[in-house]
């Protein structure tokens, strides 16, 4: 575990620009005064709206499925109650802490940026910590998977294990993008060009995967 | 031309130099257009060929097509296309053309191009999800024209795909085994290519606006992109997953689509309980609103286009926003209209005909505003405007029979003719196609630096106006004589008077498809040797006609971003350069109306 402090650069906070339909611009470039040749920075933060956009495709997804879930049990002679795999539970548990360190982490990191904290105080330590939680679960995963094949429930066995698997699978596929998210955001603020919005934006869709498994689980608890 | 001084500055981009990183996987906003629309281009004449092959077979059903058996040798044993081969063409054509051509065009291509200029940015936010979006559904293509070549050629079940009969594999007929699991794996491919693209289009309007580029300003063709993003977004989010099932009850054994005892050719198959209704309801909630994907750009770039050339406002530019939007919103509560006849509880039906006639509504609205905006305006015409001109002459033409469609009690008789064949080739390929040509001609000098040759524009407009009514208007007659839609032949007593029908609509195919040459030699000719075009040949007011070059530079503004003070259509008015200010000159408008 690294025990260096970093310090990444400051990043200068641009005013919100966040009219609806009349204000001046979605980035709210400001005009340098006169003859002043300063480049503003116009870099708003898309990866913020960027992020919103691509939860709400990913809950569109899972949507489609859920009412695929809901049509296909309805007047299914098929259908046949399963238990879920225990192992979720303890998953579930570390998907959840992986989101309370991560939003330690970026805490931290938000504070230190809005001079709230002099010094950053670990908090790549955080974020290594919530790589492997999440790294954990997409393991725990993989062993509910290798349960369900030993007791020889698989994909094509009956309906429930059918949704089962891809519900599970198209959510840890999402878990792992998140883990490359991740893995990128290390990366950047162990060279210094971390911007906030990128740590806010990975954040807010890890905690999504987060909430979304949290209704999965419930969804194949109550309906599987 | 226009006060750049008080154009806000920006941290200037140097362009790539290498030829790859520069043509061939650029993240350049302007190059991804021009290679989504070069995309479009070879996918319409693709399309296009198979409609041909599919004309020819319905008016002479024994012709021999020289060369058509290097196609298919089985498909097409002595040249003679058979009565699968015939609907596996046709599969691909409706299939290639709503996917690749009237999705990419009208969307991917001129969205791609014009939408961050239109908004005053100098590229999108994620330019590297841009270029993968295009390379993604370049694939998506290639394996779709991939499944021409496997051994039982593409699929034959039609561009819906119903289960179970795209689920069940070969037994089902040629083309069902690995052709259906061709198409479902081009089809979520594609769909991650436009869900980037949205993502794209939908954070570059809402965040990437220059300054004063109020939601308001923006140009009716930018709101028709945007609004078609947040559908795309939503619609092939639902397609993706519905594509996968699909694959799954193939390679995998599961039963998400084929019921129980389902016999195929005397043999019972091995799936149990899945419901053959799940793909109809997921493929048509992506499969509405995809109609509306195909022709609210359109409709932008019309407003646009006539805007421009009628030389003032449209008589609304909010109303024609809100029903675009209404429309897009409406999109998702009519899809059941397509599953009148599925066996659908009826009760589900009667409460889908009531958004679909409710959709009619903003539909209309829009229509009225275009001919309320062009009553009395001296109108310029040109290849673009005839082409607008003939987009709404489609639109309504195709919509108007989309009233009887949508009641179910006369749906009953005329669902699956050549009724609903015509309707929305009408309504929305044809019409969608009108769009993406006005845009092509309109955009072509800020695209490619050169002006389009007007007499074969014109000329091109009149032979395919004139063919477009030729073909698709008798298909309604055909229809409502009772002719059934994918026929590979007409054998039963009542069709053969409608024989010779047929034969004129494959000769107006064959006619019009081949004006379709004009119109590729005036674009490369026109690209090559055309006349230059200056920075703004229209005297149009957006951004777009604003830059600094023709083509634009690869920051579009030249490192100054423009700062925006009118709204985007001041035409009519005295303006210092003539009868219109552009967006980003400051000059006062004293014109009453300037902050509609």
């Amino acid at each position: 575990m690294a025990t260096t402090v970093h310090e990444p650069p400051r990043i200068e906070q641009q005013p919100q620009p966040r009219g609806v339909l009349d204000s001046g611009g979605g980035r709210g470039n400001q005009i340098p005064p006169q003859g002043s040749t300063r480049a503003v920075q116009y870099a708003p933060p898309p990866a913020s709206t960027g992020i919103w956009v691509g939860i709400a495709a990913i809950a569109m997804t899972f949507a489609a499925l859920t009412s695929a879930l809901i049509v296909r049990r309805g007047g299914a002679a098929d259908w046949r109650h399963f238990t879920i795999p225990s192992i979720l539970y303890f998953n579930t548990i570390l998907l959840i802490a992986s989101s309370v360190t991560l939003e330690i982490s970026r805490r931290r990191v938000a504070d230190f940026m809005s001079n709230a904290q002099p010094k950053l105080t670990n908090p790549v330590r955080w974020l290594h910590l919530t790589l492997g939680l999440g790294f954990l679960f997409v393991i725990g995963q993989y062993i509910a998977w290798r349960q369900l094949s030993a007791q020889g429930v698989y994909l094509a066995s009956n309906p429930n294990s059918s949704f089962f698997y891809v519900l599970t699978a198209a959510h840890a596929l999402h878990v792992l993008g998140g883990l490359g998210g991740l893995i990128r955001v290390i990366r950047k603020f162990g060279n210094f060009s971390l911007r906030r919005s990128t740590l806010d934006a990975t954040s807010r869709y890890w905690h999504f995967m987060d909430v979304l498994w949290i209704y999965l689980l419930l969804l194949m608890w109550a309906k599987l | 031309m226009h006060d750049m001084s008080a154009q806000a500055h920006v941290a200037h981009h140097a362009p790539p130099t290498s030829f790859i990183r520069k043509h061939i996987f650029s993240i350049d906003h302007k190059v991804i257009g021009k290679q989504y629309y070069g995309l479009a281009l070879v996918a319409v004449f693709v399309g296009m060929v198979l409609s041909w092959l599919m004309r020819l077979h319905l008016g002479w059903t024994n012709l021999a097509i020289p060369g058509l058996h290097w196609l298919s040798s089985t498909g097409a044993p002595g040249n003679v296309m058979t009565p699968e081969y015939y609907l596996q063409l046709m599969t691909m054509h409706g299939t290639i053309m709503v996917f690749f051509v009237l999705t990419t065009a009208p969307f991917a291509a001129f969205g791609n191009f014009f939408l961050p200029i239109q908004v005053g940015a100098e590229d999108m936010p994620f330019p590297r999800f841009n270029m993968m979006s295009f390379w993604v559904t370049l694939v998506a293509f290639l394996v779709m024209i991939s499944s021409f070549f496997v051994s039982d050629g593409p699929t034959l079940g039609g561009w819906t795909q119903y289960a179970p009969l795209s689920a069940v594999g070969s037994v089902a007929g040629p083309g069902q085994g690995m052709g259906v699991i061709l198409w479902a794996s081009s089809i979520a491919i594609f769909c991650i290519g436009q869900l980037l693209g949205s993502l794209n289009f939908i954070t570059t309007t809402l965040d990437m606006r220059t300054k004063g580029m109020s939601l308001w300003r923006l140009p009716l063709s930018t709101w028709g992109w945007f609004i078609t993003s947040v559908m795309g977004l939503t619609a092939f989010a639902v397609l993706m997953p519905a594509c996968i099932l699909l694959i799954l009850d193939h390679v995998a054994g599961t039963s998400f689509f084929v019921a129980s005892n389902l016999v195929l050719n005397d043999q019972l198959q091995p799936h149990a309980g899945g419901s053959t209704l799940l793909w109809q309801h997921l493929f048509w909630f992506f499969g509405h609103p995809e109609v509306y994907i195909a022709i609210v750009p359109g409709m932008g770039i019309v407003s646009h286009v006539l805007t421009v050339n009628m030389r003032r406002p449209m008589l609304s530019h909010r109303v024609l926003v809100y029903s675009m939007g209404a429309l897009a919103v409406l999109s998702y509560m009519v899809y059941g209209h397509h599953m009148f006849v599925s066996g659908m509880n009826p009760i589900s039906s009667i409460v889908f005909s009531f958004p679909t006639l409710i959709i009619t509504i903003p539909s209309t609205i829009i229509v009225l505003i275009w001919l309320g905006s062009l009553y009395g305006s001296r109108l310029r015409i040109n290849s673009a405007s005839l082409f607008a001109l003939g987009m709404i002459s489609m639109f309504i033409s195709g919509g108007v029979s989309g009233f009887f469609l949508a009641q179910p009690s006369l749906d009953i008789m005329l669902h699956a003719t050549y009724f609903v064949v015509g309707h929305f080739h009408l309504v929305m390929a044809v019409a969608a196609i009108f769009g993406i040509f006005s845009g092509t001609y309109f955009w072509f000098p800020k695209m490619f630096g050169r002006m389009m040759d007007e007499r074969l524009g014109k000329i091109h407009f009149w032979l395919t106006f004139v063919g477009a009514y030729c073909i698709f208007m008798p298909f309604h007659y055909a229809g409502l004589a009772g002719n059934v839609r994918r026929y590979q032949a007409f054998v039963d007593d009542y069709l053969q008077p409608l024989i010779p029908l047929h034969r004129f609509i494959t000769v107006a195919a064959l006619a019009t498809g081949a004006a379709q040459f004009i119109f590729l030699y005036n674009l490369i000719h026109s690209r090559y040797w055309g006349e230059k075009a200056p920075d703004n040949p229209w005297q149009a007011t957006s951004l777009e006609w604003a830059t600094p070059t023709t083509p634009p530079p690869y920051d579009n503004f030249g490192g100054k971003l423009p700062v925006v003070y009118h709204d985007p259509y001041q035409y009519g008015i005295e303006g210092s350069t003539g009868d219109y200010v552009m967006q980003n000159s400051p000059e006062k408008i004293q014109s009453v109306g300037e902050e509609a």
